[in-house]
């Protein structure tokens, strides 16, 4: 709502580069604004649901970028658990209730078991950060998540020296995650990073955006947001955590181990073995607007290429 | 029936096919092609393309199985949608997609296979629309019927292109394919038939 007055679709949206700080403030402040303006006109029952982290601090990292338009990020969702179709998974991923919730923290750390979701959340203080997605599928768009640093929360659960990787596992409740029911992948869907990945200031847990709670279909309660992978990697509705020595076996590794590879970092020069990943459709802009060129790590480079320093790119893709 | 019958009827069906489009084209003009424009008109048209190459192989066995002559007065109306929706989408691919960059074409063309899958059922479709009016039916008499058996070709390709384009092969590549595959066996059975009745 007070988001619109913001970024209006098509017309803020692309590569408009702000000083961050001005834009951070100019963003709040309209955020108030509207907040007040808003804030008039509906009954007080209401307010309390209306932008759950309107008061999330800018958290570092985030990119001096205009955001996507909300409606475009809520509404092309790839969310397989409930269809292949990016617009159906909107109303089909309702039926998902995402309170109370738990994660199962287990494998190669001091404390494990199982923890509430609402604990995690109270150990870990919400920040906002402003990130690129870029889809596997070369489209992307800008997304201010709201949520915490994946370390704050590895940390807690105390990972030994045995601990390599991390992996993540969604919810598999075929009753109504309909997707299931099929096998376009092999479920539960899994994804993983090397610990140090993990580990990284970037890497970010979100439970929420656009200064409010995910919705469903966007991966709710928990997902990862990885912004120098493709979009796949940042796994929706997290049950599971386990530190392992072994790199995990990932859902689309296994679909397609010579076009999905285990690190799946942005890189145009490493072309999908069907099409090219040198462009982006970058959502929300004209339909006039020639494709974005992709970055290398999708514009996070200078933050996270150290990772992978003496690796072969094409050979680790 | 009437000359003036078949007339009205033929222009309701041409209005009809045509529905697809004009969807599209209100859906542009109010802001209803979702959050990726571009790719909902590139798809939808595809999709209509497709759609349009499948009835139109339906007509013959569908004439012939349940004795309905009178489909074929479609079959040419039908052959130049799949033309017409193909080239919408092709246009689409060039201008919005690529923006009418070279460099972009360079670059994404060669590294996808579907792409180029997708071109080449587009060319074998332009004779075949160039040479679907009467006079041209004339014209090349019995090499019309072989020229046009490149249609088999075509909806070959096509349901490739869509089956490669996909990241997981499910539902609606998996449709077509299958009534890509009966559309064509129904040929292939007939041609053997006919030369094993010829040879026995």
């Amino acid at each position: 709502m007070s988001f619109k007055l913001l970024s209006t679709k098509k017309h803020h949206l692309s590569h408009e580069i702000t000083d961050k700080r001005v834009f951070e403030n100019r963003r709040k402040i309209i955020k108030a604004a509207a907040g007040t303006v808003i804030a008039s006109l509906i009954p007080a029952g209401v307010k309390a649901e209306i932008k759950k982290y309107a008061d999330v601090p800018v958290g570092p990292y985030s990119a001096s970028l205009a955001s996507t338009d909300y409606e475009d990020v809520k509404n092309y969702t790839n969310y397989y658990e409930f269809t292949t179709n990016k617009t159906d998974s909107t109303v089909l991923a309702r039926a998902l209730k995402t309170s109370p919730w738990s994660v199962t923290v287990a494998g190669e750390a001091e404390n494990t078991g199982v923890f509430n979701l609402e604990d995690i959340l109270k150990s870990n203080p919400l920040e906002e950060r402003v990130y690129r997605f870029r889809c596997v599928e070369a489209w992307s768009m800008v997304v201010p998540w709201i949520g915490f640093p994946l370390a704050n929360m590895l940390k807690r659960f105390k990972p030994t020296s045995k601990a390599k990787y991390v992996e993540f596992t969604t919810l598999y409740n075929p009753d109504i995650m309909i997707g299931q029911r099929g096998n376009v992948l092999e479920w539960p869907y899994v994804e993983g990073l090397r610990i140090d990945e993990a580990m990284h200031p970037l890497s970010f847990m979100a439970t929420g955006m656009y200064d409010d709670e995910l919705p469903a279909q966007n991966g709710a309660p928990l997902r990862l947001v990885v912004p120098w992978k493709y979009g796949f990697k940042s796994i929706k509705a997290i049950v599971k955590i386990r530190f392992t020595q072994t790199m995990p076996a990932t859902a689309w590794n296994k679909a397609g181990p010579d076009e999905y590879g285990f690190y799946s970092n942005v890189n145009p020069d490493v072309p999908h073995p069907r099409w090219s990943q040198s462009r982006e459709r970058v959502l929300g802009a004209s339909i006039f607007t020639p494709k974005r060129k992709t970055e290398i790590f999708n514009g996070y480079g200078a933050e996270v290429a150290s990772l992978y320093a003496g690796m072969d790119l094409k050979k680790y893709f | 029936m009437s000359k003036n019958y078949w007339r009205l009827i033929k222009t309701s069906v041409f209005l009809f096919f045509l529905m697809p489009f004009v969807g599209l084209i209100f859906d542009a003009i109010y802001d209803q092609l979702g959050a990726n424009p571009i790719e909902t008109l590139h798809f939808t048209l595809g999709d209509w393309a497709l759609r349009f190459l499948c009835l139109g192989l339906a007509i013959t066995p569908v004439r012939k199985i349940f004795k309905q002559n009178w489909l074929s007065r479609f079959r040419r109306m039908i052959g130049l949608y799949a033309f017409f929706y193909a080239s919408m989408h092709f246009l689409v691919f060039i201008v919005l997609d690529l923006s009418l960059s070279w460099e972009a074409l360079l670059d994404e063309v060669p590294k996808s296979p579907y792409i180029l899958m997708g071109l080449l059922t587009y060319l074998l479709l332009i004779p075949l629309a160039m040479t679907s009016t009467n006079a041209m039916q004339k014209r090349l008499g019995k090499k019309w019927l072989s020229l046009h058996k490149l249609v088999y070709v075509a909806g070959t390709t096509a349901v490739i292109h869509y089956l490669w384009l996909v990241k997981t092969i499910d539902g609606e590549p998996i449709f077509y394919a299958s009534l890509m595959f009966i559309l064509l066996s129904y040929r292939l059975f007939n041609y053997f038939k006919a030369r094993w009745s010829l040879s026995a």
